[in-house]
């Protein structure tokens, strides 16, 4: 996929001013947050869950390499063809080189954010490959020719009428005068077409939520069925992992599965959530003849040791974008890459380097809700900051920006004056905004209010205030 | 054991990225601590913090069971005996009006029961088929914690019975029923060896559901639409 980053501007407003996106996105807070927060009151262990889990991803990646060579160890020997791939175009070579020696015409595909990463699809089409994804959401992205603009729920910018029309323009070969009223009925109308492709399929491919050192199995966790499915009915299973994925034990990986469900779609457990360890076994009556995994670095080896490593512990339970305010307001197209939200604002610059992605994390209010509802406590406005500041220290940031950024310094580090030049400032926007309370239009920011207003302040600075409250002056 | 030759991956991509990894966490060379601590976590896997719902008499991880999965959209029956279990799912099969040919694997609980004595019903064995309606299994635990029922594949419980029919039945006896998943995991340990498991171990907890159209959940996506868990009371299976 070619970044679109560098149009987050014009892509946020065009967001802002679409009406569809905005009804889509605007169950979000009654939705996937709410459902999240009545999961977490639940189990009074959540809290103290989330730093066990934090814990044992740092534990994991302190200890990467033997991990991977003992996951690699045991999944070998239960049967698995285990693959490794420095870059996504590595990866994309040992797949589609499985793909040809099978002779395979159809290859279905359960839902992965690295196949995003690598440009999968688009390869394997171009190969002559028919591929299909079979997650609903993702299935419905597909039809469209877009990307996921979630990282859970692919499609969350559709809404219901967007769906039926897209159904009645593609399955042309059902009665044009069926109903399609209900949810239920579309649903229904994927599944029959669907499962077709499952029972024709040749290769499955999936990713892996995580895969496990002590047994040598990578799990999925999915609701719709559709990952068992591509797995357990082509002749062939691919699952692709980034090199970060990999976690001890079962007992290890209990805990992380007692977060994510909860953090993101505030279920107690995922409907389906399966260990896969080797091909079929010889007395199997069905499951995949082969099993391979493709695990693939892109980065991430580099990104351990760096100031950003703590990214690593992600577990994709787009937790942080659902809280997080920009997100809400533009939806997830508008970062223009695969990742969007908090976790997209990190893991972009670092996937795809600052030219290109470095200005996503400009792209927050800094409100710090990522962080508090993050699963494994990554501390994303922090990383988030770090990025800025490499953007800046690489000329990156924009002419304006910089030059408006050297004046405050130059007041900053003249206290007398930045007093002086706050207050009257302050006592300006505070006179111009009486009774008002917030502006939503000022000289000189208009590009800035056109999309958001600006509170009024009132009327002091807050050295003032803090002075005030030293002295022990009422307010 | 592949049947399959490992394609050449390019030369040294696994050598490059472990030495990447080593690399930035600042290892070089051999460090016979950090050996020890990965080897001692993988061989006596340490448990962590257990939520206190499951801390519990077994009478209460069972009751907590049974709701849960109900609570999931799934149909609980609870049976007396093992030999109850044809009766069971005969009449919640016609009372919901389904087909009474049921796939099934080879699990000998299950072959011995005598489900020829049920009108209506028949057994297609192995795994199941385009037009398989109803898929029977049974579960080698059940973990309290979230209703959460796991499935080993293998001839006596093909994977595809779980996911291929629209509806899927699922025996457990409330002696394998259990508190936290860590205790499932150890019945798993227990019957494949220990770091040894099925092809595919699956962990249910209802039927296939979705909220991809507009955000709404639909139960039954592309997994069952239904399921039914038949709990038997009994410790002592009649058929063994
Ligand atoms: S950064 Fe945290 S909240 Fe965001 S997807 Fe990753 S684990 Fe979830």
């Amino acid at each position: 996929m070619i970044p679109q980053t560098p149009e987050f501007k014009a892509n946020a407003r065009a967001a802002l001013a679409d009406p569809q996106l905005q009804r889509a996105l605007s169950g979000l807070p009654t939705g996937l947050v709410a459902q999240r927060t009545s999961a977490k009151a639940r189990l009074p262990e959540f809290e103290a869950l989330r730093d066990v889990g934090r814990d044992v991803r740092n534990h994991a990646l302190a200890h990467l390499d033997l991990y991977l060579e003992t996951y690699e160890h045991n999944a070998t020997a239960a049967g698995a063809v285990v693959h490794w791939a420095e870059t996504g175009a590595e990866a994309r070579d040992i797949i589609s080189r499985i793909c040809t020696e099978a002779g395979a015409r159809i290859v279905t595909k359960g839902k992965s954010m690295i196949s995003e990463e690598i440009g999968l699809n688009a390869d394997l089409e171009r190969q002559g490959f028919e591929v299909v994804e079979t997650d609903l959401g993702e299935y419905l992205i597909q039809i469209r020719g877009e990307t996921p603009s979630h990282i859970i729920a692919p499609a969350i910018h559709l809404t219901q009428d967007q769906v039926e029309a897209d159904f009645r323009a593609l399955h042309t070969h059902l009665p044009a005068d069926r109903t399609l009223v209900e949810p239920a009925e579309l649903v229904a109308e994927a599944r029959g077409v669907l499962r077709q492709k499952f029972l024709s399929a040749d290769v499955g491919i999936t990713g892996a939520n995580f895969l496990i050192a002590e047994t040598g199995s990578s799990i999925i966790v999915t609701n719709e069925g559709n990952g068992d499915l591509t797995q357990s009915l082509a002749r062939i299973h691919i699952v692709i992992a980034s090199i970060d994925k990999v976690i001890p034990t079962l007992e290890d990986v209990t805990t992380l599965l007692r977060l994510l469900a909860r953090s993101a779609t505030g279920q107690e457990f995922t409907t389906y959530t399966t260990f896969s360890t080797g091909p079929r076994r010889p007395e199997d009556p069905d499951g995949p003849e082969e099993y391979h995994v493709v695990l693939l670095d892109n980065g991430r080896s580099e990104l351990l040791g760096s100031e950003f490593s703590e990214v690593l512990r992600c577990i994709r339970c787009g937790a942080c974008m659902n809280h997080c305010p920009v997100y809400n307001a533009v939806g997830g197209h508008a970062y223009g890459w695969v990742y969007p939200g908090p976790i997209g604002s990190v893991m972009t610059p670092a996937l795809i380097g600052v030219k290109a992605g470095g200005h996503l994390p400009n792209a927050s209010t800094f409100c710090g809700r990522c962080e508090s509802v993050c699963p494994m406590k990554i501390p994303l406005p922090k990383l988030m900051r770090h990025w800025r500041e490499a953007e800046f220290e690489q000329g990156l940031t924009p002419p304006r920006y910089r030059r408006g950024i050297a004046l405050w310094a130059w007041f900053a580090k003249r206290p007398r004056l930045y007093h002086l030049a706050a207050r009257f400032g302050i006592a300006a926007l505070s006179a111009a905004g009486r009774g008002k309370g917030r502006f939503s239009w000022l000289p000189f920011a208009s590009a800035w209010t056109r999309d958001r207003d600006l509170p009024a302040p009132q009327g002091r600075t807050f050295q003032q205030l803090w002075a005030e409250t030293q002295r022990g002056v009422p307010r | 054991m592949s049947p399959i030759d490992k394609p050449a991956d390019r030369d040294g991509a696994r050598e490059a990225i472990l030495g990447k990894v080593r690399k930035s966490l600042g290892i070089d060379g051999q460090s016979g601590a950090r050996d020890a601590v990965v080897e001692r976590r993988i061989e006596r896997p340490v448990r962590h913090l257990t939520p206190a719902r499951v801390l519990k008499p077994k009478a209460d991880l069972e009751a907590l069971f049974a709701a849960t999965l109900a609570a999931q959209f799934s149909t609980v029956l609870p049976v007396a005996e093992f030999s109850d279990v044809p009766g069971a799912v005969a009449t919640y099969l016609r009372q919901t009006n389904l087909s009474g040919r049921l796939g099934i694997g080879s699990d000998p609980l299950l072959e011995a029961l005598a489900w020829n004595g049920e009108p209506g019903i028949t057994l297609v064995p192995g795994r199941a088929a385009a037009d398989t309606e109803v898929g029977v299994s049974r579960a080698i635990a059940g973990a309290a914690e979230t209703g959460t029922l796991f499935l080993a594949s293998g001839p006596e419980n093909p994977v595809t019975l779980t996911f291929m029919p629209a509806t899927h039945i699922v025996v457990i006896t409330s002696d394998d029923i259990v508190g936290p998943y860590e205790d499932a995991f150890n019945v798993v340990r227990k019957l494949y060896g220990p770091g040894l498991m099925p092809r595919t171990l699956n962990l249910v907890s209802g039927p296939s559901r979705t909220a991809d159209i507009g955000g709404k959940i639909v139960i039954g996506a592309h997994g069952p639409q239904r399921l039914a868990v038949v709990i038997v009371k009994s410790t002592a299976p009649a058929a063994t």
